[in-house]
């Protein structure tokens, strides 16, 4: 399975939706589908992206937010499964695009490749909705599925250590944090 | 236990007044009383973390939100923020006003306290964090309130440093 044919899956389906992706391919390549106002992509601070994705759905309660996370960064920032447990937000939905591989600094294995199991480690963490998926179709139900569901889903999306030539997109990272926050403004009531 | 709950809630009436909505937390023995305080508040959101890097991915996700938030954490905390610190807030310009309770300064008894205390303010120097001391309970509100509208208006992180003088009383 290919990550790219994951995020086309369902992409049509995170129109009104808060996105949180880490950087590199899966940044370069959601972008690559077609960029909204609603996408940020965090470039740095690996680990980040869930505690941004449960920052925005704690603040947030009416909002439905995903967040497209991966092995290498979950494996920096562990204890962010057992936060967003000890919260349970019923509207965060947190995908682990898991392809065993730091794939942007040259292909390194993760420990995922030697038998870590991120949907153990989630589970035990307390997430209350965890499963792992091998196929674009059943990625995409799984989505569908926590998109409808009020609980916390943390989906492993096992996928192919591939990705796009190129990281660097021409949306500059101060613009996209700038527009994605208007939009939120634009969009939600306090 | 000699941490100030007068101090304590000077601290945190201050912060509520600034409208902060959400704030971060890992337990350190001069925070008890603030962390209980914001627990025990309806209206404020309290995240236990398990290590304080993770505050800056939430506050930041707070201020995508329009949430003003803030973090409390030891020295030790923010020695472990470091990266999201530089790799986050100053990458993207998000605002964080993080409360560091200043251990390993004159007066402390802990022996593994004190080489933090060397380095903090050396770090913040180093990270051009702008900062300031709360060390007295008549200048608390003013000097949060100030360091709240500065974080806002640079779009960048500020600190608070927490003293012995206003957290501990023996």
């Amino acid at each position: 399975m290919q990550r790219l044919e994951c995020l086309r899956a369902v992409y049509p389906d995170l129109e009104k939706r808060l996105v949180v992706t880490i950087m590199g391919a899966t940044a370069a390549e959601l972008h690559s589908l077609g960029h909204r106002a609603n996408f940020f992509y965090l470039q740095h601070a690996m680990g980040l992206a869930s505690s941004t994705g449960l920052g925005l759905a704690l603040c947030l309660p009416d909002q439905k937010i995903v967040v497209f996370d991966g092995d290498g960064s979950l494996l920096m920032n562990l204890g962010s499964l057992s936060t967003m447990a000890r919260y349970q937000p019923k509207n965060l939905v947190h995908v682990v695009f898991d392809n065993e591989s730091l794939l942007s600094v040259g292909g390194f294995p993760t420990a995922t490749s030697t038998g870590t199991d991120l949907d153990g480690i989630a589970r035990a963490a307390g997430i209350p909705t965890v499963l792992t998926v091998r196929e674009v179709e059943d990625f995409k139900v799984a989505m569908k599925n926590a998109f409808d569901q009020t609980q916390l889903t943390t989906i492993i999306a096992k996928v192919e250590p591939t990705g796009p030539a190129g990281y660097v997109t021409d949306l500059s990272l101060l613009e996209n944090r700038f527009q994605f926050r208007r939009y939120i403004q634009s969009t939600s009531r306090h | 236990m000699p941490v100030s709950l007068t101090s304590s809630k000077a601290v945190f009436d201050a912060l509520k007044k600034c409208d902060v909505r959400l704030l971060s937390a890992l337990p350190e023995t001069w925070l008890v009383h603030l962390i209980r305080m914001a627990d025990d508040d309806p209206e404020t959101v309290l995240v236990r973390l398990a290590k304080e890097e993770e505050g800056v991915g939430i506050s930041a996700g707070a201020h995508f939100a329009g949430v003003k938030s803030a973090m409390l954490m030891q020295n030790h905390g923010f020695l472990a923020s470091i990266n999201g610190i530089v790799s986050f807030a100053h990458l993207y310009k998000i605002p964080l006003l993080m409360l560091i309770s200043y251990r390993g300064t004159f007066g402390e008894r802990d022996p593994w306290q004190t080489q933090g205390g060397n380095i903090t303010e050396a770090l913040l120097r180093a990270m051009g964090i702008p900062y300031s001391f709360l060390d007295s309970i008549e200048t608390v509100d003013k000097r949060i309130q100030q360091a709240q509208t500065l974080a806002e208006s640079s779009l960048q992180p500020v600190a608070l440093l927490l003293t012995r003088d206003l957290m501990w009383e023996e």
